[in-house]
């Protein structure tokens, strides 16, 4: 039996659409405190809009959002702020500030929100970049970075306010496999040192199987599967089935959908 | 026909509603200012900066020339009347009350504008807004006060800038080209140019600094997240720049006048 204040974010019958287009129809889940949660899906399922409806850049149409039993799309900006500097959030493409140098990038949080000496600030902002390998390219500009090193730092200054809910979107995408090996390890490893809860947005099956307690799979605009990835991975479901192990046909088509392809090609040739 | 009609009605609603958002949009700027200028000044001066300093050159050369071509257009039409010492005079008018404010307004709108809308566009369409957001940094307080607060600022010092060069290169062509006598040429200028002309020149570099900088931080800030979107919004801020100065220009004049 689950007790209800493990309940970190609740997702309530959420609908939201883009233009015509019904991205999430009357989703619901449920997010725990302290646990490393996936959510994972085909391409153009809306996961990064869930996250950005999590974090509340964008508010639902319907349904609602719940952090800690308090319906987000309530709150004010100020008590939206104070929310936000429990999270963490690292963007897809990093989202580093391009006028300010990595040191200035990670030590910007808490420059912001903190009266602590630049000193302790240095030491702090030195020791996450240790963390993520890049202290000694504190002094270089985000433009001379890689795109998975911008990501590193980017990671570097989503834990640099030791937030509570770290949010990774994509964190595995266009990283090395020695960089890769160690942000997995450090994902679990901060989750569970930390007692933070992480999010993680991410198509990586395999990789998300070693630090996911639990996962979501999201299709059609609803939860077509949870639970821990092992679970999925021997699920019964055709969809799960082909999203787990990668196979081409399936529930889920490869090919977006369009007229038919002989007459759409010898129709263009006619003309 | 009533397809028309609703176009119209929709277009008009549109326009109202993005008018309406504008001017809320000018209040939050405004509400933050006083905030921004005395606690975080330094971010202030660094856009003084971005906008004002790195537009020095363009402004001084074309205040030169501005200013040489009045000085040769003056001094073509009064030495008809024999009339020669008048050119500074004719030059400075129209330096102090008209074309220093327009043109630097013109000029600042291609030079500081444009940057101002595509360093902000670019910000929103790689996400930088969006992480300042979930950094609980509101990105109107961190990022565009202080880029308006430094257009606001650096405009009327540009213009009067433009004006000073303006009335050397006049000095230029009148006195060391056309051998105008240079007491005459100074003198006359003191004489007939009253606080007034160049209090009206103030007033209006102070508003047309308020209007470039607000369009172009408003452009960045709602242009279209993609390469395009940037490119058509940097365009829009130059264009509606433009015209609204004019129109100000003409307001302004006809209100002092």
């Amino acid at each position: 039996m689950t007790d209800e204040s493990d309940n970190l974010i609740e997702v309530r019958d959420l609908t939201f659409s883009r233009g015509h287009r019904k991205i999430f129809d009357h989703l619901n889940l449920t997010i725990k405190r302290g646990e490393v949660t996936a959510l994972m899906g085909p391409s153009g399922t809306g996961k990064t809009t869930l996250l950005r409806l999590i974090t509340r850049q964008l508010i639902p149409q319907q349904g609602a959002i719940y952090i800690e039993g308090i319906d987000i799309a309530t709150l004010s900006q100020a008590k939206l702020y104070e929310l936000r500097q429990r999270f963490g959030m690292l963007f897809q493409n990093g989202a580093l500030l391009t006028d300010l140098s990595v040191f200035e990038n990670v030590a910007f949080p808490l420059l912001e929100h903190t009266k602590l000496s630049r000193r302790l600030i240095s030491h702090i902002v030195l020791t996450k970049l240790h963390a993520v390998g890049l202290r000694g390219a504190a002094d270089m500009m985000p433009a001379e970075l890689s795109g998975g090193m911008a990501r590193r730092v980017a990671l570097a200054r989503a834990m640099v306010m030791d937030p509570d809910i770290l949010i990774y979107d994509e964190p595995f995408v266009g990283l090395d496999p020695i960089s890769l090996g160690v942000i997995v390890r450090l994902v679990r490893r901060m989750n569970d040192a930390l007692g933070i809860t992480s999010i993680v947005v991410s198509h990586d099956v395999e990789e998300i199987a070693t630090v996911a307690d639990r996962s979501f799979l999201i299709a059609d605009g609803k939860v077509a599967a949870s639970g821990s990835p092992d679970e999925l991975r021997t699920a019964n479901s055709e969809l799960v089935r082909q999203f787990m192990h990668g196979m081409a046909d399936g529930p889920v088509a490869f090919h977006y959908e369009a007229p038919d392809y002989e007459e759409q090609l010898l129709g263009r040739e006619n003309e | 026909m009533r397809r028309s009609v609703q176009d119209i009605y929709e277009n008009s609603f549109e326009f109202l509603r993005t008018f309406g958002a504008f001017q809320l949009f000018f209040l939050r700027l405004l509400r933050y200012s006083p905030g921004i200028f005395f606690s975080r000044f330094d971010l202030v001066v660094k856009q003084v900066y971005n906008t004002g300093a790195l537009s020095l050159v363009i402004i001084m050369v074309c205040g030169l020339f501005v200013g040489a071509v009045l000085a040769l257009q003056a001094y073509s039409n009064m030495s008809v009347f024999n009339a020669e010492d008048w050119t500074g005079v004719a030059a400075a008018f129209a330096l102090v009350k008209e074309l220093g404010p327009v043109l630097t307004a013109i000029l600042f709108a291609g030079r500081a504008g444009t940057a101002l809308t595509s360093e902000i566009g670019l910000m929103k369409a790689t996400d930088q807004l969006s992480a300042m957001e979930m950094m609980a940094v509101n990105p109107v307080r961190r990022v565009l006060v202080p880029r308006f607060l430094g257009g606001v600022i650096a405009m009327p010092l540009l213009a009067a800038i433009f004006s000073g060069i303006g009335l050397f290169g006049a000095h230029l062509v009148g006195v060391e080209l056309f051998q105008v006598d240079v007491g005459s040429f100074w003198q006359q200028i003191q004489l007939t140019l009253e606080i007034d002309d160049v209090r009206e020149g103030i007033i209006k570099s102070c508003v047309f600094g308020v209007a470039a900088s607000l369009i172009a931080v408003w452009e960045g800030y709602n242009a279209v997240p993609t390469a395009e979107g940037v490119g058509r919004a940097t365009t829009r801020t130059v264009v509606i720049t433009a015209i609204a100065i004019l129109v100000f220009d003409f307001m302004i004049t006809a209100a002092l006048i």
